[in-house]
């Protein structure tokens, strides 16, 4: 992450990539600013504590989500599948690091204070500054990985309720939100293709891949339910305009990923779901155990180096 | 991989059917936004083609590069042998009017 304010940094670090003389470049010329030319101001109508906690959803999905993904660097099955999850993470970092950017222009008082002269901007001081509670991810994104078909399992219902949201916000009222939707479309289309088509590759695999994903099924659905059941705050970001209502995306969810379980001949398991404690659950801050390691090891150096430059 | 399996876990395996052990290589070729012709950026392993080219995608275009992807068996590649190497080119070696620098070419012509 930066170590300037966002929007002072935004445009340096593309200085060098956009336009002018590419010459030097055998490859990869014309980078693109996804927020190039955006609007950031803050629409009329648009309350901005709901926006910052809309926000803080959508971002800490990705950034939790992302850093889970990243564990698997070194690790994957093969090379090929290291790269890909990890560029999956990456493009995740990317959408969490402009959603924590404009949770932080919306709503300044959510970012945790630090030392003075601290040169940590607004994005890392939520991302790795907060305490778990003040997570507004769901649970579903937690877990520990699991084996490679728990993984891909739990990357297919993801992204498929990622895409779906993000082809809606697409369309918000908030040019930034719009912005970033439009880009993360693009991104999400290829994470759930590529977990689409390896879940079918482990389906019609082997004996021993198919009960595996069989295996994963079970332990990845228990979870699905709070993808797609709103808080007072979505339905108060739909209702301005801005934010996309969870539970008006399950249906679609539902078909797609029933298509994707019916070529693969692998049924929904018959599990209960993981309800809320005390009606709380990831959105208001009550989180499951691994939620806790996962932070720990995320946040330890930005906070052995509160003054630290990255 | 398999060497390295725990015993128990390849006991488990056993009845199952055994994997090849490595996928098939393919050699890939990658177009960049301003190249004119793909050109060979290296190679991977793959199961199928699909997965070759969404492979090339994730370890060979990260950084922007490319605008179109071609992915080849390895396997189905005619390739000339060093020791070919005289016969093949040395006879083309001292040919020069072969080349077009014996007239002027417009400055409009590009990519000679």
């Amino acid at each position: 992450m930066g170590v300037h304010d966002h929007d002072a940094d935004h445009g340096s670090v593309y200085d060098g990539l956009t336009g002018g003389d590419d010459s030097q470049w055998a490859f990869g010329t014309a980078f693109e600013d996804p927020l190039a030319g955006v609007d950031t101001t803050i629409s009329e109508g648009v309350d901005p504590a709901t926006l910052a906690e809309y926000c803080l959803m959508l971002a800490d999905d990705a950034l939790v989500y992302s850093h889970r993904l990243s564990e698997w660097t070194s690790r994957a099955p093969d090379l090929e599948d290291d790269i890909a999850l990890a560029n999956i993470a990456l493009d995740l970092l990317g959408q969490a690091r402009l959603l924590l950017a404009r949770a932080a222009a919306a709503d300044p008082s959510r970012v945790p204070a630090l030392p003075e002269g601290s040169p940590v901007p607004p994005e890392d001081a939520l991302a790795f500054f907060r305490v778990e509670a003040a997570f507004r991810n769901v649970r579903f994104v937690e877990p520990d990985n699991g084996d490679f078909a728990v993984t891909i399992t739990r990357l297919l219902v993801f992204s498929t309720y990622r895409l779906a949201v993000f082809e809606r916000l697409a369309d918000s009222s908030d040019s930034v939100l719009s912005a970033i939707a439009a880009k993360g479309v693009k991104e999400l289309t290829y994470h759930r293709d590529y977990a689409g088509r390896w879940f079918l590759t482990l389906a019609k695999g082997t004996e021993e891949s198919c009960r595996r994903l069989v295996n994963a099924m079970a332990l990845v659905w228990p979870m699905y339910d709070e993808l797609v059941c709103s808080t007072p705050a979505e339905k108060a970001a739909a209702e301005q305009g801005f934010g996309v209502d969870p539970a008006t995306v399950g249906d679609e969810v539902g078909v797609l990923l029933d298509q994707v379980l019916s070529v693969s001949g692998v049924d929904r398991p018959e599990v209960p779901s993981v309800g809320a404690v005390q009606g709380r659950a990831g959105r208001e801050g009550r989180h499951s155990e691994a939620m806790g390691r996962l932070l720990a090891e995320m946040q330890v150096v930005a906070r052995a180096h509160p003054r630290g430059r990255w | 991989m398999s060497a390295a399996l725990p015993e128990q876990e390849a006991q488990q395996l056993g009845s199952v059917e055994r994997v090849k052990d490595e996928w098939p290589l393919y050699e890939i070729f990658v177009r960049g936004k301003r190249g004119l012709n793909h050109v060979h950026v290296g190679s991977l392993h793959a199961a199928d083609d699909q997965m070759a080219l969404r492979h090339a995608r994730d370890v060979y275009t990260r950084r922007n590069e490319g605008v179109s992807i071609w992915a080849v068996r390895a396997d189905a590649i005619a390739a000339s042998s060093p020791d070919e190497k005289d016969p093949m080119f040395a006879p083309a070696g001292d040919k020069v009017y072969r080349h077009p620098t014996f007239y002027s070419i417009p400055d409009n012509v590009p990519h000679m």
